[in-house]
């Protein structure tokens, strides 16, 4: 026996999940302990400071800066709005006064004596954090944020660009082995998580894109579409925070290659129910892919039982996916696991594997290029 | 190191497992244990390990002006071998909970911060501090790691930014890396940016603990080791010398001129991780100018993107090994370039710029990397170790660094010098004789005049005289040939460049040198310098073809 590459994406149809929700900047949590949220509830939020506008009074007024403070109708903390009379000059006899309506609303900060300056922070923004994930929350973190869980089927793609929505299921291929093409995408996919079967057209991207949908995943897609759909080549597969419309995700590779069976068969159990997707990828040490979760509903949390995780052990009989050209994205069984070193068609020496692909015709390939998948 | 096995562990015992089906001996029991020391036929004296884990570095950099000390910050970070995956900066029109979301999503592996002239305002930077510190940037290794945050902004604020971030971070104060406008000093905070990589980011890969504790002697960063090796030969044999060791996220490169070493990791070249950053860096044309067979741009751009994303395949037919020895090349010159801006003879001394450039910040100095005089040329990591044919090696070597004159070239026999690198520090007999007898491969010479002719004009004569060869002829420009002379062998050799050419003593004087042979033999190459090729494929298809073919390089597409 020996091992093989497995990407460790998670395919699973039940799993409890645990995702934490945490604000930019302390604030205010909304959610407590034990509650239920749906994905779209605000769960955390804060304001922060607003925008700083500085008013230079004295050049406004022609007067020295250490005259600016005796002259200030209103007081530093003080809130005015546009037009408030904030300034108004002493004249001469009680006359000739000139005064100084305020330009931007908020609240009085500072003024200053050395510079003549009165500063105004204008109003606070809200920062708010969804929930992301339909569940309970299990963990308050106090100013920060929440942490939630929920039984769910989780699906972790290969590479996605986009960040975080979330929509209904909706089916657009009839089989895993389907490309996702045009005419595929309905009017009625609007705010959907669209699942397509093998490869996503670049037109079919677009047409999502117009019809609203918020999310598109299926086995794979050229590398020249996603370049016309992000404007610019990827150079380090670092995404995420792409704004093109909506979240993409592939789950097998590039180019023309066929969602795996069993990903497609438990979307389709999940058609219609609301998911949970991000985009996100980071591929190095320490990676991160994109995921789709999808909650539970109580009564498929009665029938669901939890998956096991297989290890990643490559034996004869074992199906296996190439992963490499000329083969690519072929799957197969494992007819023989020859320990020495062949010599492959490019010249390199490399320990290989014999696999017997679905057409019946045998090949042998680089123990490098197969990935194990359960099937 | 991702799930199921985000364990730098396992691939150790896969490897060692390996090893010992290949050797027929028990290295590793039960449970999965490497068994020391060695009992009769099982087990092992000693476990030594160098380690490149960590994928690279990603950075952060935060400056008050985009424009200014944010673009000083970044090219400190980019000339210590990061990859910046971001640009902080006060007037990037980003309000600050964006930024600090930013922050928080991308999990850098360090943060750079800079700001303000010495003496200056000290509130801007402050303000810079103040936006990370609450970020609390997590790292992506690890919840017990500190993100490195170095600050190398304006002294006077040291104070106030040491009090603005808490025990969450392991915050550095380095020197001010733009102390007055018109004056960049990067060395200090690069120093520290490659420092840090090296001993914290490193360290806190998955299992890292354990291996530490598996090993018999400190484990040693895989440059280090590999820049310690190569100082050795450098120094030992008095000559100047290049190393390079591409990888799948990172490349390499070493240098020794004239006693000075220098070291650059480039982050984002290289040919797994980074493979599509090396193609969109070079251009999809500048990799297939190299490239003699007819190949889809749609099917390559999906094989590349495929390579990312599944980073431990290797090219099974000839036309992708093509291809992968095509973007390789790229990969190792973009790698070169980064190299020579960064060996400067101003490294390390302030670096003094005009006011009228204050706007236009280019990287500068005079390159202390000088082709010509560079005598050994040492190729190192998967692509060039392990390419098929030595003579694929060689001119993957001469195609990316161009070297100048006459340049013995070398590579590491199977990736072996970071581990006599550390083997040196607990057996440097052992290591030494390794690496005379078994490391080294030497691949001959290349005889490369610089300087541009008309194709088919006389580029140099030459005249090659040991006890197994005597030849001479000329070779015109654009030629490209190889002759015999094996391993262990010398020659003499007098080459008389053409009019215009330069092969060592001044354009059109002739040289004479002993030469050493090797794998290869020696390389006359007329094909200029710098060398030329078109991206247009009309013209470079003929001439790599021809280039091919004069060196054997792939002789099954002929």
């Amino acid at each position: 026996m020996a091992h093989a590459y497995t990407p460790g994406l998670k395919v699973t149809n039940r799993v409890r999940h645990r995702t934490r929700r945490l604000l930019p900047l302390p604030g205010e949590v909304l959610a407590e302990i034990g509650s239920h949220v749906q994905a779209q509830d605000v769960v955390a939020q804060a304001f922060m400071p607003g925008d700083v506008s500085p008013i230079n009074l004295s050049n406004a007024l022609s007067l020295p800066p250490g005259d600016i403070p005796d002259i200030m109708t209103r007081k530093e903390g003080d809130v005015i709005e546009v037009g408030d009379v904030i300034a108004v000059t002493r004249g001469i006899f009680g006359f000739f006064k000139t005064d100084y309506k305020a330009k931007v609303a908020g609240k009085i900060e500072t003024i200053s004596k050395v510079t003549g300056q009165v500063i105004v922070r204008g109003e606070p923004m809200p920062v708010q954090v969804k929930a992301y994930l339909s569940g309970e929350v299990v963990e308050v973190l106090p100013q920060e944020g929440v942490a939630i869980e929920n039984e769910v089927s989780l699906i972790q793609g290969i590479f996605g660009i986009g960040g975080e929505t979330c929509g209904p299921i909706r089916m657009a291929c009839e089989s895993h082995n389907d490309k996702l093409t045009l005419e595929k995408i309905t009017s009625e996919m609007k705010g959907a998580v669209v699942i397509g079967g093998a490869r996503m057209t670049g037109e079919a991207v677009q047409r999502a894109i117009e019809v609203g949908a918020v999310a598109v995943v299926s086995g794979g897609m050229d590398d020249q579409d996603l370049r016309q759909i992000l404007g610019y080549d990827l150079g380090v597969a670092i995404t995420g925070s792409e704004k093109i419309g909506l979240t993409l995700i592939i789950t097998e590779g590039f180019g023309d290659i066929s969602m795996a069976a069993k990903t497609f068969e438990l979307f389709k159990t999940r058609e219609g129910d609301e998911a949970s997707v991000n985009g996100s990828t980071q591929i190095r040490a320490g990676v991160m892919r994109p995921e789709i979760i999808i909650p539970l509903s109580e009564s498929e949390l009665a029938s669901e039982t939890e998956s096991v995780h297989s290890s990643g052990m490559l034996d004869v009989g074992t199906t296996v996916r190439i992963i490499r050209d000329p083969w690519f994205g072929l799957i197969g069984s494992v007819t023989g696991l020859p320990t020495d070193p062949t010599t492959l068609g490019s010249g390199s020496k490399a320990r290989v594997l014999d696999v017997k692909m679905e057409s019946g015709e045998t090949v042998t390939v680089p123990r490098a290029n197969v990935e194990l998948i359960e099937e | 190191m991702e799930e199921p096995a985000a364990d730098v562990t396992v691939g150790v015992t896969n490897a060692v497992t390996e090893i010992a089906e290949l050797s027929g001996r028990k290295l590793v029991d039960d449970n999965g244990q490497i068994i020391r020391p060695a009992q009769g036929d099982v087990g092992c004296d000693a476990y030594i390990s160098t380690s490149s884990a960590g994928g690279g570095l990603q950075m952060m950099v935060a400056g008050v002006v985009r424009e200014m000390t944010a673009a000083s910050a970044k090219r400190a970070a980019l000339g210590a071998g990061a990859i910046v995956m971001d640009v902080i900066a006060s007037n990037d029109r980003r309000l600050p909970h964006e930024q600090i979301q930013r922050i928080r999503e991308l999990r850098p592996d360090m943060i750079l911060i800079s700001g303000g002239t010495d003496g200056g305002t000290t509130s801007h930077v402050v303000q810079l501090a103040e936006l990370i510190a609450p970020a609390k940037p997590q790292p992506r290794f690890g919840s017990e790691y500190r993100m490195p945050v170095i600050y190398a902004g304006n002294k006077e604020a040291v104070p106030i930014v040491e009090e603005t971030f808490d025990k969450s971070v392991e915050l550095s104060v380095v020197p001010n890396l733009r102390p007055v406008l018109e004056r960049e000093n990067l060395g200090p905070a690069r120093d520290k940016i490659h420092d840090l990589f090296l001993e914290h980011v490193m360290a806190h890969a998955p299992g890292y603990d354990k291996l530490i504790s598996w090993t018999d002697s400190p484990i040693m960063p895989t440059p280090g080791a590999v820049g310690d090796i190569l100082r050795t030969i450098a120094e030992g044999q008095g000559i100047n010398a290049v190393g390079v060791d591409i990888g799948g996220a990172t490349t390499d490169v070493f240098s020794v001129f004239d006693g000075v070493f220098n070291r650059t990791v480039s982050a984002n070249l290289g040919m797994s991780y980074s493979i599509s950053n090396v193609c969109s860096e070079a251009g999809m044309p500048s990799i297939l100018r190299w490239v003699h067979l007819e190949m889809d741009e749609r099917e390559l751009r999906n094989r590349v993107k495929n390579k990312m994303i599944r980073p431990t395949t290797i090219p099974q037919t000839l036309e992708a090994l093509v291809f992968e020895q095509a973007v390789s090349r790229e990969a190792l010159r973009l790698a070169y370039q980064q190299h020579k801006e960064f060996a400067t003879t101003l490294k390390g001394v302030q670096q003094q710029r005009t006011v009228g450039d204050t706007f236009s910040q280019n990287t500068s100095g005079q390159t202390i990397v000088d082709n010509m005089k560079l005598d050994l040329l040492v190729a190192s990591g998967g692509v060039l170790s392990h390419a098929p044919r030595m003579v694929q090696t060689a001119a993957m070597l001469v195609d990316a660094f161009q070297p100048e004159g006459i340049t013995t070239l070398a590579k590491d026999s199977i990736f072996m010098m970071p581990h006599l690198g550390v083997l040196a520090q607990v057996h440097s007999k052992a290591a030494l004789e390794v690496f005379e007898r078994d490391c080294l491969i030497y691949l001959g010479t290349c005889v490369a005049p610089k300087g541009q002719g008309q194709r088919g004009k006389p580029c140099f004569s030459y005249s090659i005289r040991s006890h197994a060869l005597n030849e001479l002829g000329e070779i015109s420009c654009g030629e490209l040939k190889q002759l015999p002379l094996a391993d262990g062998e010398k020659a003499e050799i007098t080459v008389e460049p053409a009019r215009g050419f330069d092969c060592g003593a001044g354009k059109g004087k002739p040289v004479r040198k002993e030469i050493r042979g090797g794998t290869v033999g020696i390389i006359l190459d007329g094909r200029g310098r710098e060398l030329e090729l078109s991206t247009k494929r009309e013209q470079s298809v003929p001439a790599v073809t021809q280039w091919n073919q004069a060196l054997d390089l792939y002789p099954e597409s002929s």
